[in-house]
């Protein structure tokens, strides 16, 4: 549905906020954007919609380019910005209405009705904008993107600075949209949120696209797991024969673990416990953990810097 | 085209003068009154008349213009600064339209709105002296003329400013000055002969005379001259938008 090849953008300060970034997203999918602040992720999303110029490469939504044949991609598309921007003194009826109208369609009132009492805003659509809270500014910026009716919606930070609730009705949102075949784009700086949502990840920082993965793919690929032993008594020491086998000493000198990949085959999580049995450690608890996306994520950029 | 899009930047645009009303339409008409009762009807009765015609209806044709040229500048350089200053004009920016097609419906909007305020003033300035067309579609030429060409200067000055203080700068500090200096209130003809030579520099001074002359078919310059100016005037804010549309100065960076 979206392809960019070889895209870079370089601001006249000299300033390289995307370089080299090629990415495919599928119809249908939801591809999460992870990334630091000033990684490039709003950069790249305000070039696809036309707000930004690119500095060369090339974009296509649906098959169009996003230069030559605008109409049609922009046509295509829906954008939910970071920021809270909004018409203070309209109402969100005559709001949805405008949005709608600049994309060439003609006045749908069932549809606008639609989109508002989808998003809550019913009752509040003769209010003006300003006299809304910000998680309903938020809602209507969301409503803007949909009344065209996008096949491809991004969102940018969507939930950033939102209830927990209004968070998860977003993400309730999202799935919907998959479900009717829409696209999705969303950049957010919750890893949780890309684990809840996403079909497939990306991560952007300085620029430059470090990875873009399948999240199952990803988290199973370079998620570690952790065997944790809760001992009964203060160690002071680990036993030799344990730290050969590779268990490490937590510094709480309470519990040791021992660190492993999920797939590796010939892990004997058996001969280890045996192990510390033979060490006469008395065992308190034992618990596995992976690795959470966010810790992946970490991880990536930590390497990329 | 999408003329769809130009239509919902136009009813948007009026929809604000339409909440606005005492600041869009009637606040400038009154204020332009003001100036026939005072200038016309009180200081007027002992002025000698201008050309024949008595000076306070002598007044009114630069009046109008003083009116429409402000307001046209004001209503379309706000109409597309606020925007960029609220953020808002992403959804501008990313919706099927061409940038022509942005400015027309910004612009149009502006230019009726001042369109209406200069044919509101002219109603009114009927009940304070009397006035005469003499042609009444040359009239109206000339305010549409005018109106579309300040709106597009507007617009242009409301992409270049970055801040308030810009927006109000070139419309106070240049325009103002060069429409009470450029005939609203008197004829070149009565400036000593040097300062007839400067005026001749003021570009508001053509506009101004070719729309008394629709009047009472009295000029300062002839009607060619004035259609002329005001037609490189506005083909020179075309030129000048047509780069803003490549360059995406101000709108894209």
């Amino acid at each position: 549905m979206i392809e960019i090849t070889n895209l870079r953008k370089q601001y006249a300060s000299g300033f390289v906020a995307l370089d080299d970034i090629n990415l495919k997203v599928n119809k249908g999918e939801i591809l999460a954007l992870l990334g630091p602040n000033g990684a490039g992720k709003t950069t790249l999303i305000s070039i696809i919609c036309g707000i930004v110029n690119p500095s060369s490469g090339a974009v296509t939504v649906g098959g169009f380019d996003i230069i030559k044949n605008y109409r049609q991609t922009r046509s295509l598309i829906g954008l939910v910005p970071q920021e809270l921007t909004t018409d203070a003194f309209e109402t969100p009826w005559n709001n949805l209405t405008f949005s709608r109208g600049l994309f060439g369609l003609p006045k749908n009132p069932q549809m606008v009705e639609k989109v508002l009492k989808d998003l809550s805003l019913w009752d509040k659509k003769d209010d003006r904008i300003m006299t809304l809270s910000g998680g309903m500014k938020r809602r209507l910026l969301i409503g803007k993107a949909l009344v065209h009716e996008p096949q491809v919606l991004f969102l940018d930070e969507p939930t950033a600075g939102v209830d927990v609730s209004l968070r998860q009705d977003m993400w309730r949102m999202v799935d919907e949209l998959r479900n009717q075949g829409v696209t999705i784009v969303l950049t957010t700086h919750y890893i949780e949120e890309a684990e809840a949502i996403a079909d497939r990840i990306g991560v952007i920082s300085g620029g430059k696209l470090l990875l873009v993965e399948d999240k199952k793919l990803l988290m199973s690929r370079m998620g570690q797991k952790q065997l944790k032993v809760e001992l009964m008594e203060r160690l002071d020491a680990l036993p030799t024969e344990l730290a050969e086998r590779g268990f490490m000493l937590n510094e709480d000198s309470l519990s040791i673990v021992y660190h492993y990949d999920k797939d590796t085959p010939e892990v004997d999580i058996a001969g280890l416990l045996q192990s510390v049995a033979s060490a006469g450690l008395g065992v308190k608890d034992i618990h596995t953990q992976q690795s959470s996306l966010e810790e992946i994520f970490v991880d990536l950029v930590e390497d990329a810097a | 085209m999408n003329l769809r899009g130009m239509w919902a930047i136009y009813s948007f645009e009026m929809s604000r003068t339409k909440r606005t009303i005492t600041q869009s339409v009637v606040s400038p008409v009154l204020s332009t009154v003001l100036y026939f009762v005072v200038f016309g009807g009180a200081i007027g009765s002992r002025i000698e008349s201008v050309g024949g015609i008595s000076y306070g209806a002598f007044i009114v044709p630069g009046l109008i213009m003083l009116s429409i040229m402000t307001q046209s500048l004001s209503n379309a350089s706000f109409g597309i600064y606020f925007p960029r200053f609220s953020g808002t004009i992403y959804e501008v920016l990313s919706s099927p339209m061409s940038f022509w097609e942005a400015t027309a419906g910004y612009v149009g909007a502006a230019a009726t709105k001042s369109l209406l305020i200069g044919l509101i003033t002219l109603a009114t300035a009927g009940f304070f002296v009397p006035i005469e067309i003499a042609h009444p579609f040359w009239m109206l030429a000339f305010l549409v003329l005018t109106t579309i060409t300040f709106s597009l200067f507007g617009f242009l000055i409301g992409i270049w400013a970055d801040g308030f203080e810009k927006l109000q700068l070139i419309p106070l500090l240049v325009v103002t000055p060069m429409v009470f200096l450029g005939g609203a209130f008197y004829s070149i003809d009565m400036l000593p002969s040097a300062w007839q030579t400067v005026t001749m520099f003021n570009p508001v001074v053509y506009l101004i005379s070719g729309f008394r002359w629709s009047f009472y078919e009295i000029s300062d310059v002839s009607v060619g001259v004035s259609l002329g100016m005001i037609t490189l005037f506005m083909g020179i804010c075309l030129a000048l938008i047509s780069w803003i549309f490549k360059t995406g100065y101000r709108l894209k960076q």
